[in-house]
């Protein structure tokens, strides 16, 4: 059952998510780019403004509507929130006959994600996947996502640089949201159809003002999504994707593609399921102190694989850009059974020479008999 | 996955720049809980510099204390240097796969070891001496770029001492006082004899050379389930959750550091996978 809530029903979502305890964290305009942080009301979002996503290229537009969502997706994801970009792991304190660990302790705040897309959903499916449901739980993305209220939006209109309909990610949210909104603006109206994925989505549904959707108001909003998903600027083959790359590693293509990569990881960092991290000891009080503080990290950088004696065992950026592509597209799905990428385009948007992946896995697969 | 504090209560130099420290975990319930299998690793942590991964090299038996051979190569191993009895260093493990040793009972044990990197495999050597008559013959064959890199030079001399067993030592760059073989690892291959169908071998040093006494092993007939190796890659969480040690399909720190061989094989052809 789907139900309608008008433009003034996002603000009375705000209201009761943050009568329900949560901090409210979303969509906003900052340094010329849709951002996410701290929002209190629809006045924070990024209202009738739009982007225009191509390889290397982001830029803001104003809309001729007073959309709220009418953008895809920005450089943040919300792994920022689940998997901080620094947190201390443990402290340790120098005693008389050595030292003691203890365990740090955290306490995130209850987070509403609001406005959060299929393809981020996916990818947070996906984080779920690598933190929590291996052997080793990470304990902070565990008390962080317990904590969580998810205001989905289907998107209502695809990124230059989107393929989530490739990976199977979208533009429809179909799960791991407590309520999903489509926005529809169509001449004087300006509504939301909503549905509950949970029992706490219905809760919060019901304390707004609602009404059961007309077939018509829902026939709008599948409309939005399917001319979105018409619409995807990227597409990506995903067939038989993992032996094509596992077949190809010594691929003439690789070598071309680190001719333009400049092995800055800015597609690591702006990835919405890129998890990996580094720790560091920082030492305080004389020494005395010490923390270990844990940051993310990219698999370009020469470190990343550095040991001692042969050195960094990717030296060259086609053996980082190689990994990269190939965790993401194909060594994932032996890992954790899913693919890495949903789709998104953040990676293509925003490397600073336009390096796109479904370019790349195109001129692979062209490229094998 | 935070360290607990273990204490060094024995350091041994084994040969310049390479220690020996017995470390025992102070809390009591924790020491009596810690079960390892040769192979594996744990995390040790100097106070304020980091954590590295070192293999565990005593009996899994002895339950007295974990021995950690360590080479002192930089940042963490350099600390460690400087520590002495009655420090205290922090632990965490046992993390990692571990060598097929039950599985091989009975079985002749190649063992197959190049340059500096050979703490894993001395762990093997240390569980097959122990119990001589479970094994059939144990043969070590060891490869180093020149005579200098020979540490464990007083253990290979005994290991050699015990029955059914046989020591190879072969070096690249030979010098005037060298007695032993000339010529990469391989080389030694050719001179042992071996029983393909009753044989495990079992490899750690530098990758190249890994590969090499593989594809040796598998032309000699040794079926590729019979292949072993332990592989080193940058780990900074052993628990799979930080990336780093990826080799294709694999994350070191879980299924690895020993692999069976042609699990790895596709990645490990492929130099800068
Ligand atoms: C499974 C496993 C078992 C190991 N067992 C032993 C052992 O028994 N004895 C021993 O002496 N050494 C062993 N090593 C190697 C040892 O971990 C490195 O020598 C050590 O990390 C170097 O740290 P450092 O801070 O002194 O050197 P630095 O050069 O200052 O290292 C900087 C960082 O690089 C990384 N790094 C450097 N070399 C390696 C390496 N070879 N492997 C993994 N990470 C590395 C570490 O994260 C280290 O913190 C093992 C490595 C692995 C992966
Ligand atoms: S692909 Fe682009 S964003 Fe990624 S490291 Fe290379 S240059 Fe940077
Ligand atoms: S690889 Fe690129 S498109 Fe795929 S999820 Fe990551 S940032 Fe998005
Ligand atoms: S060391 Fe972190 S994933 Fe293996």
């Amino acid at each position: 059952m789907s139900w309608v809530i008008d433009r003034s029903g996002v603000d009375a979502l705000c209201r009761v998510l943050t009568a329900r305890g949560y901090a409210l964290v979303g969509p906003t305009v900052r340094d010329g780019a849709i951002v996410y942080d701290r929002i209190t009301s629809s006045a924070d979002l990024p209202v009738g403004w739009t982007d225009e996503q191509a390889g290397g290229a982001y830029r803001l537009k104003p809309r001729n509507d007073r959309a709220l969502f009418g953008y895809a997706v920005g450089p943040h994801s919300w792994k920022k929130y689940l998997l901080p970009p620094r947190l201390t792991l443990w402290r340790a304190e120098r005693e008389a006959d050595g030292f003691v660990v203890l365990e740090e302790s955290h306490d995130p705040p209850r987070l509403a994600l609001i406005g959060a897309r299929s393809c981020e959903l996916r990818a947070l499916a996906i984080q779920d996947r690598v933190l929590l449901e291996d052997a080793c739980v990470d304990p902070y993305y565990r008390t962080q996502r317990d904590r969580l209220f998810v205001l989905a939006v289907n998107c209502g209109q695809a990124g230059g640089t989107c393929f989530c309909a490739s990976m199977d990610a979208g533009p429809r949210a179909s799960s791991g949201y407590d309520l999903a909104l489509t926005e529809v603006v169509a001449g004087e109206r300006h509504y939301f159809v909503a549905d509950a994925g949970t029992p706490a989505g219905h809760e919060v549904l019901n304390a707004v003002p609602h009404a059961t959707a007309t077939p018509d108001e829902i026939g709008m909003a599948d409309a939005v999504i399917a001319r979105t998903a018409e619409s995807m600027g990227r597409s990506l083959d995903t067939t038989d994707i993992k032996r094509l790359l596992y077949d190809n590693l010594d691929h003439p293509r690789w070598d071309q593609v680190a001719q333009r990569c400049l092995a800055c990881g800015n597609c690591t960092m702006v990835c919405p399921t890129c998890f990996c991290t580094t720790v560091e000891q920082v030492t305080k009080l004389a020494g005395a102190k010490a923390e270990q503080v844990r940051t993310w990290d990219s698999c370009f950088t020469l470190d990343f694989s550095y040991v001692h004696g042969p050195g960094s065992l990717r030296s060259t950026h086609k053996s980082r850009y190689r990994q990269w592509m190939t965790h993401k597209l194909a060594t994932w799905i032996d890992q954790f059974g899913t693919s890495g990428c949903v789709g998104c385009g953040r990676c293509i948007t925003w490397c600073p020479v336009g390096i796109d992946i479904t370019e790349e896995t195109a001129a692979i697969r062209g490229g094998t008999r | 996955m935070i360290p607990c504090p273990a204490e060094i209560v024995e350091k041994r130099s084994e040969t310049r720049g390479i220690y020996t420290f017995r470390l025992r975990v102070k809390d009591e319930g924790k020491r009596a809980a810690f079960r390892f299998r040769p192979g594996q690793f744990n995390m040790v942590y100097a106070f304020g510099v980091g954590e590295v991964p070192i293999s565990i090299a005593s009996d899994p038996d002895d339950l007295d204390g974990l021995d950690h051979t360590v080479r002192i190569v930089g940042n963490v191993t350099g600390v460690l240097e400087r520590l002495k009895v009655g420090n205290v260093v922090g632990l965490r493990g046992p993390y990692g796969s571990w060598w097929p040793l039950e599985e091989s009972r009975g079985r002749d044990v190649i063992v197959i070891t190049g340059g500096l990197g050979c703490a894993p495999v001395v762990s093997v050597i240390s569980y097959v001496v122990r119990r001589r008559g479970s094994f059939g013959a144990l043969k070590i064959l060891h490869g180093i770029k020149a005579p200098t890199d020979l540490v464990y030079r007083r253990q290979f001399q005994a290991w050699a001492k015990h029955p059914n067993t046989e020591v190879h030592l072969t070096t690249d760059q030979p010098d005037r006082r060298w007695r032993h073989h000339t010529g990469v690892v391989t080389t030694l291959l050719g001179r042992v004899t071996l029983d393909p169908a009753n044989s495990v071998a079992m490899m750690c040093g530098p990758e190249g050379m890994m590969r090499a006494a593989a594809r040796e092993l598998l032309e000699r007939g040794v079926p590729t389930e019979s292949l072993y190796v332990s592989i080193e890659r940058n780990m900074k969480c052993a628990v799979g959750l930080c990336g780093h040690c990826q080799l294709g399909s694999e994350y070191v720190c879980k299924t690895g550091p020993v692999f069976r061989f042609d699990r790895i094989r596709h990645w490990f052809e492929h130099p800068g996978v």
